[in-house]
């Protein structure tokens, strides 16, 4: 089998693009670099499926035939690609709708992790409630710490919002 | 009947139900019996169907009998009719507990009438993953599931989950559009994607070539299987969903991914166990893990971490590639799916009486003795406190570990043993902190189990019943993963398919 090269490296191009994109956080962008990076897999699997020009499949012998498996597998990716695509813009558009963006946030408790961490305090669950200098009831007398991670009181967090 | 029709009954069942529970969008009530019974029937003919796999060996459907082994196969041998088996059990009991509230989290109009059809898709969508006998139909397998569970970690469409959903999404599409690369080269360089046929393939080629495969495939069922370095977004994501959701998704969707690790390494790749590799990885999913979730002070984030600790015991007996160490790790795999989903359907309890998973705001739950067993039971046994199922995994794999003698193999048995007893502190510090230290002077907070529907109670009861029968039923179930682990190296899996090829 010989490979045609134009196509071998039209997918390359195309899911090296696809894998730029996806790595921005912006889900547009995202979305964008799915969509490119899946049209590369499909041209790979072309390449895959052997030399262009025979016929489709008609009762002639095998070997006179384009080989029908790879049609039928890129035939079902590009539905699930579409597919994916639709959810990604519904997201995009949700997120859109709650945060006036489309960015993907930092993890909210993973953050207060971190800053615990960089305070050099110990974790949440070491903590005694009743020991801690915040008695907020909203917040559980959970320590709020700001930027440069000293704590502050939870309603001063709330005023900085 | 000819068994092998009851093959594709547990993807066909659930997907027939999932269209029924969509037309009875507007009568929840009728919908949840639906879908509860569906999946209860599912299970019956599941243990039909892996007792006949037991006694007959692997049982093959050539859907539509179509000639020359041109169309799809389905196969359920020992394990993949055992991890239906279990799959179905677990989410014939968890789809009791979703309630509006859960799925609403609060946010207005809603579309709580999705859950069930999407929840029988996913169900589906496992099964047709654990009984497909091709790389593509596998990949099928996955978007099913994928699809069922992008809209399940985002109902509502709340804040939070829309954040944890955007991560959980995009690496989960980059993990599938590998996986679709993966495919095109096989297939390129073997020429079939059938489970029966690759083997002798892949060994013909070269052998540059066929560690790409091996590595790429490993790369895209670990991403799956949440193993380390490809873990991180699963603690972001998972705990953000409804409790029955996360527990559905710890307990089966990862282990999806060590399923089809089990294939990649025993099926397709028989003479080449890439031992240190995987060893090394699995002791670093191991300690890593678990050192993340003693960081925590939230329940579910905390399970989430022992979770993605607990799947280096997995790859632990997938890695030292002996039939006593995949023996082991089957063990262990039907271990985890149940305790790990008992532990977050308590959480969702916990949750429900204490008003917060939160260490910080919960307190004096040993007022509810019930809750309590409910907790400390599966707790302990995730820790691996003898007699329970968790230790007897445990030593399994320890045993499977040192008989190969490797030093690196007895360096994954100390962190094993260390992950252990890292995990027994974990879950107790949630148990002192949330069970046993009194509740906080300033919360008001009534604690009683009378919160609880008692349908809930019954099914919650069940569930850790069961884990704790896993004690009792460990000697069959041992000689059974003996069995299934042998039998995938005979290769009774290839002369199954090809004997039952029209």
């Amino acid at each position: 089998m010989t490979p045609s090269l134009v196509l071998a490296i039209a997918g390359g191009v195309l899911i090296a693009a696809g894998v730029y994109l996806v790595l921005e956080r912006s889900l547009m962008r995202i979305l964008a670099g799915v969509m490119l990076a899946g049209n590369g897999i499909n041209l790979l699997f072309l390449v895959a499926s052997g030399p262009a020009g025979l016929a489709p499949i008609v009762g002639e012998p095998r070997d006179e035939i384009a080989d029908p498996l790879p049609q039928a597998l890129v035939l079902t990716a590009i539905v699930i690609s579409l597919a994916t695509g639709a959810l990604l813009l519904a997201m995009s558009y949700r997120s859109f709708q709650l945060e006036g963006h489309d960015e993907v946030a930092d993890d909210v408790e993973d953050t207060i992790v971190r800053r615990r961490a960089q305070a050099d305090l110990s974790s949440e669950a070491y903590v005694e409630p009743d020991s801690s200098a915040v008695a907020d009831t909203e917040s559980g007398g959970r320590l709020v710490l700001d930027e440069e991670g000293d704590p502050t009181s939870a309603d001063a967090a709330e005023v900085g919002r | 009947m000819d068994l092998a029709n009851l093959v594709p009954v547990p993807v066909l069942l659930p997907l027939l139900a999932a269209g029924v529970t969509l037309a009875l969008a507007r009568h929840p009530a009728w919908q949840r019996v639906v879908s509860a019974s569906t999946l209860g029937i599912t299970a019956i003919l599941a243990l039909v169907l892996c007792l006949a796999a037991d006694a007959l060996g692997p049982i093959v459907l050539w859907v539509g009998e179509w000639p020359d082994g041109t169309g799809i196969v389905l196969v359920a041998d020992r394990l993949s009719a055992l991890m239906v088996l279990v799959s179905s059990v677990v989410t014939a009991l968890v789809v009791i507990f979703p309630s509006r509230r859960d799925i609403a989290d609060g946010a207005d109009g809603a579309p709580v009438s999705v859950f069930h059809p999407t929840f029988l898709v996913l169900t589906a969508g496992v099964s047709n993953a654990f009984l497909a006998g091709d790389l593509f139909n596998l990949f099928v397998g996955f978007e099913t599931l994928l699809f069922a569970s992008y809209v399940l970690i985002m109902l509502g469409a709340t804040r939070e989950r829309v954040r944890a959903g955007s991560t959980y999404v995009v690496v989960s599409v980059v993990s599938s559009t590998l996986f679709l690369l993966t495919i095109s080269i096989v297939y390129g360089a073997t020429g079939t994607v059938s489970f029966a046929q690759l083997p002798e393939r892949l060994a013909a080629l070269d052998p540059g070539l066929q560690l790409t495969i091996q590595l790429l495939l490993l790369v895209v069922f670990g991403i799956k299987a949440a193993v380390f370095p490809l873990q991180a977004w699963l603690p972001d994501s998972y705990p953000t969903a409804p409790a029955s959701v996360t527990a559905v998704f710890a307990g089966l969707l990862t282990k999806v991914g060590i399923f089809a690790i089990i294939r990649v390494q025993t099926l397709l790749f028989p003479e080449s166990p890439l031992t240190d590799l995987l060893l090394v990885a699995a002791i670093l999913t191991m300690v890593l893990g678990i050192l993340g979730a003693l960081a925590q002070g939230e329940i579910k984030r905390l399970l989430s971490f022992t979770l993605v600790s607990h799947i280096g015991y997995m790859l632990l007996g997938v890695a030292l590639g002996t039939a006593a160490g995949l023996a082991g790790a089957i063990f262990y795999i039907v271990h985890h799916i149940l305790v790990q989903t008992a532990l977050f359907i308590v959480v969702g309890l916990i949750e429900r009486v204490g008003g917060s998973t939160s260490l910080a705001r919960l307190g004096g739950l040993a007022s509810v003795p019930l809750l309590a067993v409910l907790y400390l039971v599966p707790a302990l046994n995730l820790g691996g406190i003898p007699p329970l199922s968790g230790f007897l995994g445990k030593v399994a794999l320890i045993d499977g570990a040192l008989e190969t003698g490797q030093p690196l193999a007895l360096v994954a048995v100390v962190a094993g043993v260390a992950t252990s007893l890292l995990t027994l502190i974990a879950v107790i510090r949630v148990w002192q902190r949330a069970f046993w230290q009194d509740q906080a002077p300033d919360n008001e907070r009534v604690l009683s189990a009378r919160v609880l529907p008692r349908i809930w109670i019954l099914a919650a009861s069940a569930l850790v019943g069961i884990t704790v029968a896993l004690t009792v039923l460990a000697g069959p179930l041992t000689s059974y993963a003996q069995r299934a682990a042998t039998d995938i190296r005979a290769g009774a899996y290839q002369a199954a398919v090809e004997k039952a090829q029209p």
